[in-house]
């Protein structure tokens, strides 16, 4: 007689698969709590400025239109001047009017007249180059801007 | 004879929990975008002249292309902007007794300043290198000046802080009858109207 007697034969022990679920509502909680979604693929730094006097934007009537030096990786090709970018490609000066005018078209046709213009402009651009999408903006006749910011101040640092 | 009960099969359980995990990963926007709105001015038809400014009743401010700041001719660090524009928005100049006299400023009253808000012109001329970052802390600075002033009027007539209503109200969360406030609000902006001219940025050395 032998303490260590087989149990039963080769049979594989059957696994529960009862935490499953929990494992995957982890990682449910997981993504709820740090996706950030980006619907445009951004090929300029983004650092924006800080301000604390802000209104929320309503984002089913806005057109981005985003500036700043060209991202680490594409500056071997497109310099460090800074550049435009609206929907996924760089854009110069005398085509933002027609890059917004396709970007504002896929709005939904009632908002299309309540358009903003939420320009997201890296902290280290010229104001310039703002004032040139400015003067552009004018010309179009899209006259409602909203400077993007993150909260804080400039002040305290 | 007592059956067990049957063990119910929670291997589906992880389908709904995929699901819903797909749904959130879709739909959710964590960080809704704020930023400080402005409404650009029209084109003007170049026949028409400028309107003329009062010397006094223009406050300009000047960032040079090192992010230095000069307002009214005096160099200033960022920190006293705010300040300083609410002493020139809330001058109010005008003698009592005339048609422009402003009976709700609580400022110095220096004939050399502002006559009143409604008058009062805030200029900024910006140098083409400015710092995209300088030139929204100034602005910040400025629409600062505003909000308290009119949070001061907004609270003295009706008990309740300008900001915190306008919010309130783009959010959603206002309750009580809505149109009542936003006339109100419309009020309290017509007491300090947002008056912020911008000049043309000057080239790099003029």
């Amino acid at each position: 007689m032998s303490k260590f007697k087989k149990k039963k034969g080769g049979e594989l022990p059957h696994i529960s698969t009862a935490s499953l679920p929990d494992i995957v509502f982890m990682l449910l909680f997981f993504f709820m709590v740090v996706t950030v979604l980006r619907d445009t693929n951004l090929l300029v730094q983004n650092q924006l400025p800080k301000a604390d006097q802000v209104e929320k934007l309503k984002k089913d009537r806005a057109v981005y239109i985003y500036a700043g030096k060209p991202s680490s990786r594409y500056q071997e090709v497109f310099g460090t001047e800074g550049r435009i970018q609206i929907g996924d490609k760089y854009t110069s000066i005398e085509n933002i009017g027609l890059a917004l005018e396709e970007a504002r078209r896929k709005l939904l046709p009632e908002l299309q007249d309540k358009v903003y213009v939420a320009l997201k402009v890296d902290g280290e651009t010229n104001t310039g180059l703002v004032s040139d999408i400015k003067q552009v903006l004018r010309e179009r006749n899209l006259l409602k801007i909203i400077y993007i910011t993150t909260p804080g101040t400039e002040l305290s640092n | 004879m007592r059956r067990a009960t049957p063990e119910v099969n929670a291997g589906s359980m992880a389908d709904i929990a995929f699901l819903l995990l797909i749904f959130f990963l879709v739909t959710t926007t964590i960080e809704k975008d704020k930023g400080i709105a402005r409404q650009l001015p029209p084109i003007e038809p170049p026949t028409e002249a400028p309107p003329l400014i009062k010397e006094k009743n223009l406050f300009i401010v000047n960032v040079n292309k090192d992010d230095q700041l000069l307002v009214e001719d005096n160099l200033m660090e960022l920190k006293d902007l705010r300040q300083a524009a609410i002493a020139f928005l809330d001058n109010g100049g005008a003698p009592s007794g005339s048609p422009e006299y402003c009976n709700y400023c609580k400022g110095a009253r220096s004939p050399s300043s502002s006559d009143n808000p409604d008058k009062a012109v805030i200029s900024v001329q910006n140098d083409r290198l400015t710092s995209y970052k300088m030139y929204i802390a100034v602005q910040n600075e400025l629409v600062a000046a505003y909000n308290f002033l009119r949070d001061r009027e907004s609270e003295r007539l009706y008990g309740w802080k300008f900001t915190e209503l306008n919010k309130a109200i783009n959010e959603g969360s206002f309750k009580g009858n809505e149109d009542a406030a936003k006339e109100k609000l419309e009020a309290i902006q017509k007491l300090f109207p947002l008056k912020l001219s911008e000049a043309e940025p000057k080239t790099k050395g003029q």
